[in-house]
Order: structure tokens, then C-alpha cells, then sequence
């Protein structure tokens, strides 16, 4: 108890030294915590991509893949899934829902997304999500388009502006006979939807009525024409599908992959997704051996405080011996007020992370679609908590080892 | 009645880049008596008296304190015997600074428990002393031991060594940071206390003129022989 107190008046009688110390492993501290809390949010913000789909439906290939491209939106499909095999799909008693996915355009760097109004209500996010418009409503007309809150920021578009679609993914193409216009702008999700323009699925027939190949007719239709002709699509990228009962996920899953006519392949997104982060799980792991290692460097920076404080503190370890404190006191001096440092620094560290989380979890939301849950430190953070105030004390048993043996050698005076 | 301090014999070397021995064939000093040991800095009085309290252990000899030879006792038994039986004052830096002076007199008792245990009330005890060796209570209970002057800090430590009625006071030089009326003073204080309390004094200083006011004076060239060769 004497010692408790000892150490508690030693820690304040050099506030300025202590207090520099224990906010650097506060703000580590903070820092690691952080980086959890930032990583089970993305974890979990990353899984919550899609939700309430069962199966995703592509063209053979990898799963992951076709995770990529339908839902990412990145790279792209090595084949497309005919009109025919998708209405089989979607007519299985099974299937509940369905809503087809045609890509392969562009508008200015973003995705263009052929799909039906559906896509709307099905497409759910961070567990049941709807997406909600923030402007205007789903496209109705055959030249409206939908575009997603990213899009609709960094272009600067608002209701009624015409826009162009580009034929491919980067070309100098443009689909400028056939111009666009913006019926309604999504709210923020915070996955791929904010990155993408969505038309409906007969305009992107429509767009490509005229082409052959890979280039543009000699006779051309106009945009006013179009409207009258059969606009069915040929193919389609991607769809997204759901069934009556979780139960038959399987079975439908069986099938289309053993569909005889077209060699298809059907994805769980939850699978698919826990395959893809586990191959960024390398970043994961990285942020969090940075993190720790910050956390051993503020850590060594108080024990080489110790340390430094160690050669003044002499005559009082010798004072101390002389009325009769055995080595061993003195050394349980020191560590316990590394114990002392490191306990405050981590409730510190606690306190500047949750009033950081709070103040900042809005904006972190509305800027990166990264929802963050404020909640009490798991398990393993507490180890970790605990774990900190452990090596605080191991760490600072160097200095105290040296401080027992100079307080044997020193005996009652201080030599000069 | 046995003597509060004796040494027979007693050989001791520091292991340093340079080494020094202290041999001291004999030394006996009565119990209630007050010794002056006059010695010039190096003259060994630090080693002689790091030998006595049992925080060094000579290589030859016996160091018996009130009875109880030291070099029988284990190390941590040795330290309780000095916070239990001997109380300490050094030329300068007898307080920790930060903490009270209160706390400075009461940390003695918590390494000493057997010294608490004769006290009613420690704190009660410790303003007594204090009061005796002209301190203020206010300053005492309420000064930062950094604001005290050099003469209020020795008579802090006075107290501290006094408290809990030890057997043994040691006093390294602990009025050479005084001017020549305070060291009298001090010196009067101290030694009554001392008689109060009916503890064996044992002073070491550079100060002959100290002298007059003890039962007998040694010095230490007289009673041990120092060596210093570099090996």
C-alpha cells in the first residue's frame, strides 16, 4: 500500500515526463483499437455488400470472379449468359426472384449496370438494407438512368441531366445517338451501387441495337425509332436470384450448375465473399502487425524513460535502503509505477478512441460507407488491454533489475 | 550490558575498478553511549558505516548490532534488522522529495513494523518529535519537503530516525550542511532526543570542534586502516 502510494506521489512529482509517456501509449493504445475496430467494420461492412441474395448466376468461371464482376463491378465477364438459359433460371419453381445484370458500359470511369427496377428493392446491404433514393425515382422511361451516390457527387449530376454511355469499359466510343437521362440518385450505401450508373436492360439492348461486333452499322437507328422495335436482350452478364425457402438453395444450385444447355455456374455471396476477403485478409494482418508495433515502441519509450530517470533517482533508492527498504522493494517501486503508467495510459487510450469513434463514426459513414458499431471491447481486446499493461511491466522490469543490482552495489551513499 | 555495536577483526573490499579495503581490528561501542568518530572524507567512514547498518557484508570478521551478528542473517533479514533497530541521517538528501515531510517520518515505520507496534499513535509521535526538534506541525504536516530549508530537512530526518524508539542512531556528517549556530543547535536537539529514547549515537564527522559534546571521541585512523590499490 505505501508503495502504491509511493510510487503514485514519484509518478507526479515528474508529471511532465510521465504524462508525455503515458499519451504516447494512450494514443497507440488508441491507435491499436482503432485499427480493430476499423477492421471488424470493414470485415463486416465488406460482407454486408450484398444481402438477402441466395445465388448469384454467371458464365463458368471462378466463383470468386464472378463475384467480382456482378457485384464489385470490377473486371469482367469472360461470357454472358444467354436470354434463353436465364428464363429457365428464373421460371424454376424455386426461384422467387430474379433480377438479370448486363454489363459491359461505361460512363466516365463508372459502370454501367443494365438491369430491371427490381434490382431496387431486392439488391439489400449491411444485414437487410434496402437501397433508398435520395432524388427522384427508378427509371421508367426507356432513356432514364439511375446513378449511384459516388457518381452523382464526383460528376456533379442532378435530376434531368442528359449523359452519354460509353460502348465498352474504356474506349473513345460513345453511345451519343442514344443519350440518357437522369430519372434519380441513390443515397450512399457504401459498396459498388454507389459506383454504378443503372439503366434498364432494354436500353442497353437498345444502345446496341445498331452494332455489329465490335463497331458501329452502316444504317443506324435512331433513338426515336428504337422505341418501336422488340428490345428482348440476347444475353445477360450476371443475375441475381432468390428462392422461396433457404432449403432449396442448394438443390437450385445443383442445378444450374449442371445445366446441360450453357456451362453455368451459381455462387453463394456469402461464400464467395468470405473466400475474396480472406485474400485480403494479407492487408488485414499487416495494419494490425503495424499497430502492435507502434504499440511496443511507446512501450520501450517508457522504459527507456525509466531508464534515463534511473541514475538521478540513485540517491533515493540508496535512501530508501538505508531505512531499511530490502532491493526488492525497490524494485517492485519501479515496476509497479510502469504498472501505474501503463494502466492509465490504457484506460486513456480507451477514453480518446471512443470519444474519437463517437465524434467521427458519421463522417466515417458518409465518406467511406463504413458503419462502425460502437461497442464494448471484445474479449480479445481486453486481452490485448491486458496484455499492454503486462508488457508495460515485463518492459519495465530492465530498468528494475538495474535499479536492484545499483542499489546492492551503491549501498547507503551515492559514490562519486 | 551488551554493547550496541562491535566489531572484531572486520575486513572488507570493495570489488571496482579501483579497489579499497577498510580492515578494522576492533570496535566496541557501549549501549546509550554517544560516539564521535572523527574521519576525513575517504578516510572509509561510508564503508564502516554501510558495514554496521548490514547493507555491505565484510569478506572477514563479525559485525554484531545489539547482540545479533549480521553476517549470521540472511539479506532480507538484515535489512529489517537496520529498519527495526537503527535509525539513519545523512549529511543532505535525507528526504525523498516528493513526498510530505509527514510521510517521509512515517515511511521508516512501514519498513519497521515492530517500531509501529510501540507507537500508540505514529503520526501523534511523529509531531511530537518534530515539535521537540523545533519544527512547526504546520510545517510538517503541510509544507513540501522541497520547500524546507536545509536545517528544517536534517530535522525532518532526525525525526524520522528517532521515531519508533530504535536502538541505534547513525549520523553521517549530519551537520555539515549547517551554518556553525545551527550545528549546535542541531547537535543539542538530537542528542537529547536521543537520551530520550535511550538510543546509542554514533556520529562520524570531519568536524573536531564537534567533539566536546560527546562521551568519547575515536578517530578513525586509530581504529581502522584503509588500503586503496589498483589492480
Amino acid at each position: 500500500m505505501i508503495l502504491l502510494r509511493l510510487a503514485l506521489k514519484s509518478l507526479l512529482s515528474r508529471a511532465v515526463t510521465v504524462s508525455l509517456t503515458i499519451f504516447a501509449i494512450a494514443l497507440s493504445v488508441a491507435l491499436f483499437l482503432g485499427v480493430e475496430k476499423l477492421r471488424t467494420g470493414a470485415k463486416a461492412s465488406f460482407a454486408d455488400t450484398i444481402s438477402g441474395t441466395d445465388l448469384i448466376v454467371g458464365a463458368r468461371s471462378g466463383g470468386v470472379q464472378l463475384l467480382l464482376y456482378s457485384v464489385f463491378r470490377v473486371g469482367n465477364a469472360t461470357n454472358n449468359v444467354t436470354w434463353q438459359s436465364y428464363q429457365d433460371i428464373a421460371n424454376r419453381p424455386e426461384v422467387e426472384w430474379s433480377v438479370p445484370l448486363s454489363l459491359g458500359d461505361s460512363h466516365k470511369g463508372f459502370r454501367v449496370l443494365g438491369t430491371t427496377p427490381e434490382f431496387f428493392e431486392r439488391y439489400k446491404y449491411r444485414g437487410g438494407r434496402s437501397v433508398s433514393f435520395a432524388d427522384g425515382v427508378a427509371f421508367s422511361d426507356l432513356f432514364d438512368a439511375v446513378v449511384g451516390a459516388d457518381v452523382a457527387a464526383a460528376l456533379g449530376y442532378q435530376l434531368d441531366d442528359q449523359i452519354v454511355v460509353s460502348h465498352g469499359v474504356a474506349s473513345f466510343t460513345e453511345h451519343d445517338d442514344k443519350p440518357f437521362q437522369i430519372s434519380g440518385a441513390l443515397e450512399k450505401t457504401g459498396t459498388p451501387v454507389d459506383r454504378t450508373v443503372f439503366v434498364s436492360l432494354e436500353a442497353i439492348e437498345a444502345i446496341h441495337i445498331d452494332w455489329q461486333g465490335g463497331g458501329r452499322a452502316q444504317n443506324t437507328i435512331s433513338a426515336d425509332d428504337v422505341r418501336q422495335m422488340q428490345l428482348t436482350p440476347k444475353a445477360v452478364t450476371a443475375a441475381m436470384i432468390g428462392t422461396n425457402t433457404r432449403l432449396q438453395i442448394f438443390g437450385l444450385q445443383r442445378w444450374i450448375n449442371e445445366y446441360a444447355q450453357e456451362p453455368l455456374l451459381a455462387i453463394l455471396p456469402g461464400v464467395a465473399l468470405s473466400e475474396l476477403w480472406s485474400l485480403i485478409g494479407v492487408a488485414e494482418s499487416a495494419l494490425v502487425a503495424v499497430s502492435v508495433m507502434v504499440v511496443i515502441t511507446a512501450l520501450l519509450g517508457m522504459a527507456a524513460m525509466i531508464f534515463s530517470g534511473l541514475n538521478e533517482r540513485r540517491r533515493e533508492m540508496a535512501l530508501l535502503r538505508a531505512i531499511g527498504a530490502r532491493p526488492w522493494t525497490i524494485m517492485l517501486l519501479l515496476t509497479t509505477e510502469a504498472a501505474l503508467m501503463s494502466l492509465t495510459a490504457v484506460a486513456l487510450g480507451m477514453g480518446l478512441l471512443y470519444t474519437g469513434l463517437w465524434g467521427a463514426r458519421a463522417r466515417i459513414d458518409a465518406a467511406f460507407g463504413l458503419y462502425i458499431e460502437i461497442t464494448p471491447p471484445s474479449p480479445r481486446e481486453w486481452l490485448v488491454l491486458g496484455g499492454v499493461i503486462l508488457a508495460g511491466i515485463l518492459v519495465s522490469l530492465l530498468p528494475a533489475i538495474r535499479a536492484y543490482f545499483l542499489s546492492l552495489a551503491d549501498g547507503m551513499q551515492v559514490k562519486h | 550490558m551488551k554493547a550496541a555495536i562491535d566489531l572484531k577483526d572486520v575486513a572488507f573490499t570493495w570489488q571496482g575498478r579501483t579497489r579499497f579495503t577498510l580492515t578494522v581490528p576492533h570496535l566496541s561501542v557501549a549501549s546509550g553511549e554517544k560516539l564521535f568518530l572523527l574521519g576525513q572524507s575517504g578516510s572509509g567512514k561510508s564503508t564502516l558505516l554501510s558495514l554496521i547498518c548490514g547493507i555491505i557484508q565484510p569478506q572477514r570478521g563479525a559485525v554484531v548490532v545489539d547482540g545479533v551478528n549480521l553476517s549470521t542473517l540472511r539479506p532480507s533479514a538484515r535489512d529489517r534488522l537496520r529498519a527495526e533497530r537503527i535509525g539513519v541521517i545523512f549529511q543532505m538528501f535525507n528526504l525523498l522529495p516528493y513526498a510530505s515531510p509527514l510521510e517521509n517520518i512515517l515511511l521508516q515505520l512501514s519498513f519497521a513494523p515492530e517500531r509501529r507496534r510501540r507507537l500508540g499513535h505514529a503520526q501523534e509521535e511523529a509531531l511530537r518529535l518534530t515539535a521537540a526538534l523545533g519544527l512547526e506541525d504546520q510545517l510538517v504536516l503541510n509544507a513540501q519537503t522541497t520547500e524546507l530549508s536545509i536545517g528544517q530537512q536534517q530535522r525532518v530526518a532526525a525525526a524520522r530516525a528517532l521515531i519508533g524508539r530504535p536502538k541505534l542512531i547513525i549520523a553521517d556528517e549530519p551537520t555539515s550542511s549547517l551554518d556553525a549556530n545551527s550545528q549546535v543547535a542541531f547537535l543539542d536537539l538530537l542528542m537529547a532526543q536521543a537520551e530520550e529514547v535511550g538510543a546509542t549515537l554514533l556520529m562520524v564527522s570531519h568536524d573536531a570542534r564537534l567533539a566536546r559534546h560527546f562521551d568519547r571521541t575515536l578517530d578513525l585512523t586509530d581504529i581502522a586502516t584503509t588500503k586503496r590499490h589498483t589492480s
